[in-house]
């Protein structure tokens, strides 16, 4: 059992900040990594990055958007509340040392994970440039925490409504080419991450990607998560999540993601009938 | 005394007597268990089989010496509590063992009576005095022991760390278990199906654990959020009973494709998460209409088993040897055949072929059983041009299991071997870290229930022993 402490909107109507009670947890997870969390005893386990660690208040935060049945099920939640199963930390720390001009890229709620890896960057002197992109400014989230941790901040919109027009790689591509960068970090959505190490991958920058294939127990148990790395099986649970980005087989990925779209759309479908009620919006 | 010879002979009935099973038609569409077991009269009737050998071999064949005869007379005088209590000074969970212990390689396959005859039906006759138990008595919380004030930590809840929790727990020491997964048991939980092994059961066991003061923190996965070697730091000694969890795939192409699961996601989905009772449960798996499973164990058999149950029309176990070679229990077999599982022998699969990213077939080649062995069975070997397609729409591969390298790989001083196994003393269980111990399939690789069992409990015996000084 752990007790949500604090819940708060984070970006109209679907994305939310959880802080939750973890003592033991807190002291000793690292950025990168992340948690396996079971609602209640009929639910599925869902795999969720670290988006805060805090060890002298004994809590991690986390950062979910609401995408289907327990993710949405879980916005219904309130501080007080709590969630039956946490398991974590999981899988492999992100590799934090001096490199010098680090970029980091995030699209969705692939920001929260970054905040903290951005703090660890920082305190290991890297200058650090964020780029941040959505398809207009309402969509963005946590711009105000990276500019705390960040040299540089660079936002773009589709529609131009906050910052540069334009998809991220582009501006990505022009920053790699007038600064040039010892590391490219990027986290989001599957086919960001695909098209930032496309993008990187003329300047020859070493580019990290964390994937986020369907899991189950996390602890390298049941193979749900692997993915083709190299031309070899990994599994993200255990060895990932993070992975050099110009290895991964990134339409197997995709493909596996897809699996299981009609079963989910079922189970979200039957859960909305019954909780009609609950599906407020804010917290 | 010839008389007396004369009288035990004229009784000898040649069968076991049987066991009463749900209909095969019935049970391919339900979870519910096959074997019904024995009900009084039946287990009394099976129990008069039994010679009550003045030198019995069936206890040595038991791995952890259940004292057979001495509980088979209980049940035949009707003294049905007393077998029970008989049994459980070796085995915590006989309702466990008597329904999945290999008995034909153990117990049963030494019995005097065997040598002629069918031997008695020992695993049958174990699950009755656990069940009736079960059914019957209010159990008797035994009395705690004294407390030693020493603490053990035990990794892993399956059945090796179960029994070195209650061993110990038994010697008065406080027990934690820590256990990765969201529920006590092991592969008895997310592996073993619940048509085979009732999870009642095993959550029966583990309250009585929890009711003899053993602490359970589950969602605790050692190697990542506490380490042995932290573990160490607050209690005075450690069993490791981490299992051989950590799937093979055949390294073919198209094994990842989607439809492709090991078939540990597969029975976990389905038993550990209740994907059989989607949407009712959150987790979901594919059904599949021709299900293909890659294997020939007991872990194959569950899985195709499993299919079955879940809707497959037509479900193949391939196998790459014969009939003669297939490594599952006979009686898991009969059952699947009965069930109408389509075996499908001496064929290799080389190839998944896949159509928009989801399986569509399997590739196999015929093999041709050559010349043994070392393990004494024939050698396959590939018929060149043999290949051919098989169209599937959901394959399940159950190659085996490697050792799980999370604790390993987190623990500096634990030697393993070039598997990755554990590697111990085999006397004592003890590792080459003071104060660590390890038992089960982590050290053996995947074995069976009642060995894993075995090891727990000479590991805490050995945790005694040290514990006090000697
Ligand atoms: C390592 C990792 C870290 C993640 N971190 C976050 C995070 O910080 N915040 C956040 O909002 N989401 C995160 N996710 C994604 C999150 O797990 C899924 O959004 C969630 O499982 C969806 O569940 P659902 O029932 O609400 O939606 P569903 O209807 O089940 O699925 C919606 C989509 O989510 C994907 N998905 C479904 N089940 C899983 C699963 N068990 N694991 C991964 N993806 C799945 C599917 O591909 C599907 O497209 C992370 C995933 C991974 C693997
Ligand atoms: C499908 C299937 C069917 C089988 N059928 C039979 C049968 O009919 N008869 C029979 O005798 N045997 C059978 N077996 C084999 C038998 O189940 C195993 O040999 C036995 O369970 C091994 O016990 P164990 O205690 O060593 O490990 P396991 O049962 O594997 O338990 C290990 C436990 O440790 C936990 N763990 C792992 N890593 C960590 C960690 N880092 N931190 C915390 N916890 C951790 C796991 O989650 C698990 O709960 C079967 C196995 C399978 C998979
Ligand atoms: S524990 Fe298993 S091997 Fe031992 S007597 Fe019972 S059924 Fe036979
Ligand atoms: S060997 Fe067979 S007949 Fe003899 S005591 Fe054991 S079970 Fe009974
Ligand atoms: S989630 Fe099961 S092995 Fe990674």
């Amino acid at each position: 059992m752990a007790v949500i402490l604090e819940k708060k909107l984070v970006r109209s109507p679907d994305i939310f900040y959880y802080r939750i009670e973890s003592p033991l947890l807190s002291k000793i997870a690292k950025p990168g990594q992340f948690v396996i969390i079971r609602l209640h005893e009929k639910g599925e386990r869902i795999p969720l990055s670290l988006a805060d660690i805090n060890p002298e208040e004994g809590t991690i935060s986390l950062i979910v958007m609401a995408v289907g049945k327990t993710t949405t099920e879980m916005s219904t939640l309130k501080a007080g509340d709590e969630i039956l199963d946490l398991c974590g930390p999981l899988g492999q720390p992100t590799h934090i040392e001096k490199f010098g001009r680090v970029i980091l890229v995030g699209g969705g709620f692939g920001v929260a994970p970054l905040y903290t890896i951005a703090r660890e960057f920082k305190a290991a002197k890297n200058e650090i440039v964020t780029m941040l992109g959505a398809r207009n400014k309402d969509l963005l989230i946590y711009e105000e925490e990276m500019r705390r941790v960040s040299d540089r901040v660079l936002i773009t919109t589709d529609d131009g409504s906050k910052g540069i027009k334009g998809v991220v790689t582009v501006v990505l591509q022009e920053e790699l080419a007038r600064n040039g960068a010892d590391l490219v970090m990027a986290i989001g959505p599957v086919v960001m991450m695909k098209f930032v190490c496309e993008t990187t991958k003329p300047f020859g920058v070493k580019t990290i990607v964390s994937l986020n294939p369907i899991m189950i127990d996390g602890t390298g148990m049941c193979g749900c998560c692997r993915v083709t790395v190299g031309g070899e099986t990994r599994f993200a649970c255990t060895d990932g999540p993070e992975f050099d980005g110009y290895l991964i087989d990134w339409d197997l990925l995709m493909n596996r993601r897809k699996m299981y779209i009609p079963e989910e759309q079922e189970s979200f479908e039957a859960w909305k009938k019954r909780h009609a009620h609950l599906l407020v919006k804010g917290c | 005394m010839k008389m007396v010879r004369k009288k035990q002979k004229a009784k000898i009935i040649p069968h076991k007597v049987p066991a009463e099973e749900q209909n095969p038609m019935e049970r391919r569409s339900n979870f519910k268990e096959v074997s019904l077991g024995y009900t009084e009269v039946t287990a009394v009737k099976e129990a008069m089989r039994c010679l009550n050998c003045s030198r019995p071999q069936c206890i040595e064949r038991c791995p952890v010496h259940v004292p057979v005869p001495q509980f088979i007379r209980a049940i035949k005088e009707g003294r049905f509590k007393e077998a029970i209590d008989k049994i459980k000074e070796v085995n915590l969970l006989p309702g466990v063992c008597g329904r999945v212990c290999p008995q034909e390689d153990q117990c049963e396959k030494s019995c005097i009576l065997g040598k002629k005859y069918e031997p008695v039906a020992i695993g049958r006759l174990e699950r009755f005095a656990a069940d009736r138990e079960m059914q019957y008595c209010r159990r008797s919380v035994s009395e705690l022991p004294v407390s030693t004030g020493k603490k053990v930590a035990i990794v892993g809840s399956g059945p090796s760390g179960l029994s070195c929790a209650y061993e110990l727990a038994g010697l008065g020491y406080k027990v934690t278990i820590f256990e990765a997964l969201h529920e006590p048991g092991g592969v008895l939980l997310y592996g073993i199906p619940e048509f085979r092994l009732p999870k009642k059961i095993v959550a029966r066991e583990v309250q009585s654990l929890r009711d003899m003061g053993v602490e359970i923190i589950t969602n605790a996965v050692v190697g990542k959020l506490v380490t042995v070697d932290g573990i160490m730091e607050d209690f005075d000694a450690c069993f490791i009973g981490t299992g051989a969890g950590f799937p093979r795939f055949m390294g073919i192409e198209g094994e990842n494709l989607n439809g492709v699961y090991s078939a540990n996601e597969f029975l976990t989905r389905v038993n550990l998460m209740r994907a059989y009772e989607f949407p009712e449960y959150d987790t979901p798996v594919k059904k599949g209409n021709r299900v293909a499973v890659v294997g020939g164990g007991n872990v194959a058999m569950d899985a195709v088993r499993t299919a079955i149950r879940i809707g497959a029309k037509d479900a193949i176990i391939i196998y790459r040897r014969s009939m003669f070679e297939l490594p599952a229990r006979e009686e898991e077999v009969h059952h699947a055949r009965e069930e109408g599982v389509r075996f499908e022998l001496c064929i290799k699969p080389v190839r998944i072929i896949g159509r928009d990213g989801w399986v569509s077939a399997i590739e196999c080649i015929r093999m041709d059983l050559c010349e043994m062995d070392e393990s004494g069975r024939r050698r396959p070997r590939p018929i060149k041009g043999s290949e051919f397609l098989m169209p599937v729409d959901v394959v399940i591969t159950a190659v085996g299991t490697n050792a799980n390298p999370l604790v390993t790989q987190s623990t500096e001083l634990l030697s393993v071997n070039k598997r990755g196994y554990i590697i111990v003393d085999e006397e004592t269980g003890r590792t080459g870290t003071r104060g660590v111990y390890a038992g089960g399939d982590i050290v053996t690789g995947s074995a069976t229930v009642i060995s894993a069992m075995g090891a727990g409990r000479k590991a805490a015996k050995s945790i005694h022993t040290y514990l006090n000084g000697d």
